[in-house]
């Protein structure tokens, strides 16, 4: 009879890694149904098509690496960042600017790095700000034009030829600026009411967008109910954005409203599914909430100063930057400790 | 019921206790051998007061501990003592240790017993004794001595006295179970305790997963000031830290303990065993433990006897061995598992988990940790345990110090929740550890390092002792060689007649004189002092020499009648000059062995080197003033001119010679100052000289003009004495440039010196 030797505890009850990554994935569907009613079927393909490759990559790379492949595949962080890639390029962006995007999140962002848990920036957000400022008109020019899926929306097979003929400019006839973008170059010569005559705007805030990040904030939501994230990174960057909004924003003929803030462009999808990537934010519960109000603020920067119409990407990876910083000063009180122990240890103590 | 707190974190692992909560405590019963260890406690282990054969009683003493810290071991049943060997012993280790084996004889008959009677008529102390002679050690794991738990503080007094009863570990029940079945005996433990300590406020706190335990210990503790605290379930509610968050708002300072904020905590167990040991005076030989875990067919709490063997409690329990895959002794967070079922039960086993494959099925493999936080979600001491695993990893233990390691708990809620299956507390353990080891070494290091420097500093002041005496030894006998010359010299001096005594006591004069005006001489070492007297004694000679001499030449030169005695003077003389050399020469060459740093500029090898020069240059001036006035007589035509030109030539001879015997001088003192360094010597004399040097060049330069004058007139008014005077400038021109050339000798000499 020989008895099992393990150091305590013997009783586990996590979810694992797999499973929690199984959750965001789930908790990203809604998302991604309102991007296929609103905008038609290019993100279902980006998607499909962004997984398969990051598999492929990850595979490959877990291979050159001598890595356990099916131990490591199966974690699902992989097909995470395919997801989030998949969810935030142009619906109509060629085949090849997906697999740029995708390859460079998974072999240099993640891999090189050491894997999965040692990558500092943000993977997904590095692939997207590469082909970003790579392939700006492939970026900028390929939004689909918002519209019911069985309506003015063209078909899955129009849409995937568009998509696999990697044609870099822009198929006019499907595409638009997205609501952010017309509006921060329009609002210069035009009135706020005058801006919000383009058929990008709709009738609500920002057509189909508006819904979309309403689906992301279900499933984020769902994310923090089950425990998979902490409130704080959502609500520092949301509030960040908000509170600017409300101070700079007051005058809808200068600046976007708060509304089409935090329901146009991706809001939602970098708030709940993005920024929070465990492995590259900050990892105390205050240095969450910097981390997001961090986050929140340089996205309104950018978004109204700057010169890209979203900002999500470069946010997230120039917080990145700051994260250790961070870490290092926002280490709660320890039971029985008068204060936190801040800052690094001086050499002396040790 | 009074204000409840939170504590940060937490978790609520599945607790699995009604497995063994569904039938009453019952009966172990006694076992075929029974071993018990030595130690059972904190502090020093018991030493053995039977031998092997001895026939013991129940309850009787069979271990002792003399110093503070520690308490006995009793025979938990009547029978003989079987061997005092090693054996396995519970410990995470799997280690052995003495014990004693006690083979019972089924009487069970118990010693006499020594019930208190009313514990109001003893002392405090007197009751604490009792509490240790009863063996008495926390019976909740630690088993830290009771006795000394209870003693009051004496600068704090414990205000609030706890009875943990929270038991919040799953699996576990044995408090529970003690609670439902012995409320009683527990309050009446816990009085006890309240009359030592008299704490203002006592508490049971309990789970809110224990309704039936609550029922009991209320209705015992009707019409008692005790209050009944029901607590929301969560682990690690019962961890004494947490315990003390949740029921007073207060934090146990870092690195110090609960009675520091005036709160002590206390096991069910250990009440029921005060009670037993003070109210019926009977030692602690017997405590409830759960057997439990789904490889038993038959789990419960048992009444154990200590040093009942685990496989003993197995069988009672039903086990069916194949389905038995992993023995944990103590709960599922924080128990250890087994290597042997051959293990005793002692006063901190509270429970036994024979765990099923599936039950506590093996771990996931490690993945790496993506900082999810989740650890530190649930962590009750506020760490952040992904930073703590980054620095244990990494072995960066100063970064996991500052990251508060040792306030861990080990609790293992991280571990708990941890989705990348990472065994958070076994790397927190390895980083304690190593850093303890760390620490030890550091310690050995240092007293090491401070014996070496203290031996070092030994050997140092031993030799620089022996340097002193040495030093002294050599001074000494500097001292006796210079007295010895001093005295030769005096008694010289003594001999010498009138004339070159009175000389002598000039150039003495002189001497101090010149010694006063020249530059301060580095004077520092006893042994240099000797060597200046002898410097001093050896110029005074060697100035009264040159003045002998002067006075011999002017006495040969008027060809005096003293010139014979003179030169024996002079003889003389230069005798003692060379005396005093040698004299100082060894006193040079002594204190140069003696210290080899210290320089010798006053060397003794070019003694007559001034000398010489004064005598040349006084050689020099009398030649010139002959040359003047062979020159007026000459231009006067005076008659004298004939004799005038005779002493000319000799003092020219004179001088030439004066200039050999400087000349060779400064060869042998240039030679010997490659030898010894002297480095001053040549300052001290140089220095004078240049003024000196300077006058002779323009006297000389100014006759060579007057010269040069008389010798153009004299061409201009066709005289007769051309020819004469050409001779003479060019004589004086040659003067002139020997002159210059001594002049810019010594000057060159001074800058080289001076750049030294």
């Amino acid at each position: 009879m020989a008895l099992r030797q393990q150091s305590s505890p013997h009783a586990r009850g996590a979810r694992p890694t797999s499973r929690v990554m199984l959750w965001v994935i789930l908790a990203a569907l809604p998302g991604l149904l309102a991007q296929t009613l609103f905008f038609g079927w290019g993100n279902l393909i980006n998607v499909t098509w962004c997984i398969a490759v990051a598999l492929t990559a990850e595979a490959v790379m877990l291979t050159l690496r001598k890595r356990p492949l099916s131990f490591f595949l199966k974690d699902n962080t992989a097909a995470v960042t395919g997801l989030l890639l998949g969810l935030s390029l142009p619906q109509f962006a060629p085949w090849w600017v997906s697999a740029i995007a995708v390859i460079s999140a998974i072999v240099l962002a993640k891999q090189l790095y050491g894997g999965i848990g040692s990558n500092p920036f943000n993977p997904a957000m590095v692939g997207y700000a590469l082909v970003l400022v790579s392939f700006p008109v492939a970026m900028t020019t390929n939004w689909a034009q918002p519209g019911l899926l069985w309506e003015t929306a063209p078909g899955f097979g129009e849409t995937l030829a568009t998509i696999a003929s990697g044609q870099h400019t822009a198929v006019d006839a499907f595409t638009m600026a997205t609501p952010l973008d017309e509006y921060k170059h329009q609002i210069a010569t035009h009135t706020s009411a005058e801006v919000l005559q383009h058929p990008t705007f709709g009738d609500g805030i920002a057509k189909g967008w508006e819904w979309v990040n309403a689906a992301f904030l279900a499933g984020g939501l769902v994310l923090v109910a089950l425990k998979l994230i902490t409130w704080h990174i959502p609500v520092g960057m949301l509030g960040a954005m908000t509170v600017l909004s409300l101070a700079f924003g007051g005058n809808e003929d200068l600046y976007a409203p708060l509304s089409l803030h935090l329901l146009a462009g991706g809001t939602m999808l970098g708030a709940f599914f993005i920024a929070t990537d465990p492995v590259s934010a900050a990892t105390s519960r205050q240095g969450k909430l910097i981390y997001g109000i961090g986050v929140g603020l340089l996205v309104y920067v950018i978004r109204t100063w700057g010169n890209y119409p979203d900002a999500v990407a470069f946010s997230v990876l120039l917080m990145n930057f700051a994260v250790p910083f961070i870490d290092h000063y926002t280490r709660p009180r320890t039971y029985g400790h008068h204060k936190a122990r801040r800052g690094i240890p001086s050499k002396t103590s040790g | 019921m009074s204000t409840l707190w939170d504590f940060p974190g937490g978790i609520h692992p599945l607790e699995k206790k009604d497995l063994s909560t569904t039938r009453p405590i019952e009966s172990a019963g006694i076992p075929e051998v029974l071993i018990l260890p030595m130690q059972q406690h904190i502090g020093e282990p018991a030493n053995v007061q039977v031998s092997v054969g001895d026939r013991v009683l129940k309850g009787q003493v069979l271990a002792s501990v003399e110093g503070p810290v520690g308490v006995p071991v009793h025979a938990p049943t009547s029978g003989t003592i079987d061997a005092i060997s090693h054996q396995p012993v519970p410990h995470a280790s799997g280690m052995t240790d003495w014990c004693i084996t006690l083979r019972p004889d089924g009487q069970d008959t118990w010693c006499e017993r020594h019930p208190v009677e009313d514990i109001r008529s003893l002392e405090r102390d007197e009751v604490l004794d009792a509490i240790r002679n009863a063996g008495i050690a926390g019976m909740g794991g630690a088993g830290f001595p009771s006795n000394i738990k209870l003693r009051p503080h004496k600068v704090r007094k414990v205000d609030t006295l706890i009875l943990n009863g929270a038991e919040c570990e799953p699996y576990i029940t044995a408090d529970d179970m003690a609670m439902r079945e012995r409320a009683s005996e527990v309050i009446e433990g816990m009085k006890i305790m309240a009359w030592i300590l008299r704490p203002e406020r006592c508490v049971v706190a309990i789970e809110d997963n224990k309704p039936q335990a609550v029922a009991a210990i209320r209705s015992a503790c009707a019409g008692t000031q005790i209050e009944v605290d029901v607590i929301p379930t969560k682990y690690p509610s019962g961890g004494e830290r947490q315990l003390i968050q949740i029921l007073t708002g207060l934090e146990v300072p870092h690195g110090g303990i609960p009675a520091d904020i005036g709160v002590m905590c206390q096991n069910i167990g250990t009440a029921i065993a005060v009670h037993r040991a003070i109210n019926l005076g009977e030692p602690l030989i017997s405590r409830t433990t759960t057997i439990t875990g789904e490889a038993l067919t038959n789990p419960g709490n048992f009444e154990v006897l200590l040093g009942t063997p685990i496989s003993y409690l197995l069988d009672k329990a039903g086990l069916q061995a194949d389905r038995l895959h992993r023995l944990v002794l103590g709960g599922p967070m924080m128990g250890y598992t087994l290597q042997t079922t051959d293990i005793p039960v002692i006063k901190t086993t509270n429970c036994v988990i024979a765990a099923t494959a599936e039950e506590l099925p093996d771990p996931a493999p490690e993945q790496p940790c993506i900082r999810c936080g989740t650890c530190a979600e649930v962590c009750p001491m506020d760490l952040l345990p992904q930073q703590l695993l980054w620095y244990a990893k990494a072995d960066e233990f100063d970064k996991a110090e500052h990251e508060n390691l040792f306030d861990c708990i080990e609790c293992g809620a991280c571990t708990y929740v941890c989705p990348s299956s990472i065994p958070l507390v076994q790397y927190y353990r390895y980083a304690k550890g190593e850093i303890r080891n760390l620490r030890a070494e550091q310690l050995k290091a240092d007293k090491a390092r401070e014996r070496f420097e203290a031996r070092q500093a030994r050997l140092e002041r031993d030799k620089a002792e022996k340097e002193a005496k040495r030093k002294e030894r050599a001074r000494a006998a500097a001292e006796a060689q210079a007295r010895k010359q001093a005295e030769a010299a005096k008694a010289e001096a003594a001999s010498n007649d009138d004339r070159s005594a009175k000389a002598a006591m000039v150039q003495e004069a002189l001497a101090r004189k010149k010694a006063a005006a020249s530059p301060a001489k580095p004077e520092s070492a006893a042994p240099e002092v000797d060597i200046e007297a002898l410097e001093k004694q050896l110029k005074q000679a060697q100035d009264k020499l040159a003045n002998m001499q002067s006075m011999l030449d002017e006495a040969r030169s008027a060809g005096g009648d003293n010139v014979e005695k003179l030169e024996r003077a002079v003889a003389k003389n230069q005798d003692r000059v060379q005396r005093a050399q040698e004299a100082l020469d060894q006193a040079g060459t002594g204190s140069a062995k003696a210290e080899p740093a210290s320089p010798q500029p006053e060397a003794a090898e070019q003694p007559d080197i001034p000398a010489l020069e004064e005598q040349l240059e006084k050689a020099r001036n009398k030649l010139e003033n002959m040359q003047g006035m062979l020159n007026e007589a000459i231009e006067t035509g005076a008659d004298t001119a004939e004799k005038l030109k005779r002493a000319v030539a000799k003092n020219e001879e004179r001088v030439k010679r004066a200039e050999e015997a400087l000349a060779q001088a400064r060869a042998t003192d240039a030679s010997s100052g490659s030898v010894t360094p002297q480095p001053e010597a040549p300052a001290t004399e140089a220095q004078p000289d240049i003024p000196d040097l300077e006058a002779q060049l323009e006297k000389a330069q100014g006759k060579l003009d007057n010269m040069q004058a008389m010798l153009d007139e004299a061409k201009a008014s066709g005289g007769n004495n051309v020819e004469k005077l050409e001779r003479a400038v060019a004589k004086n021109r040659d003067r002139v440039a020997r002159a210059q050339q001594a002049l810019t000798q010594a000057q060159l000499q001074l800058t080289e010196q001076s750049t030294d």
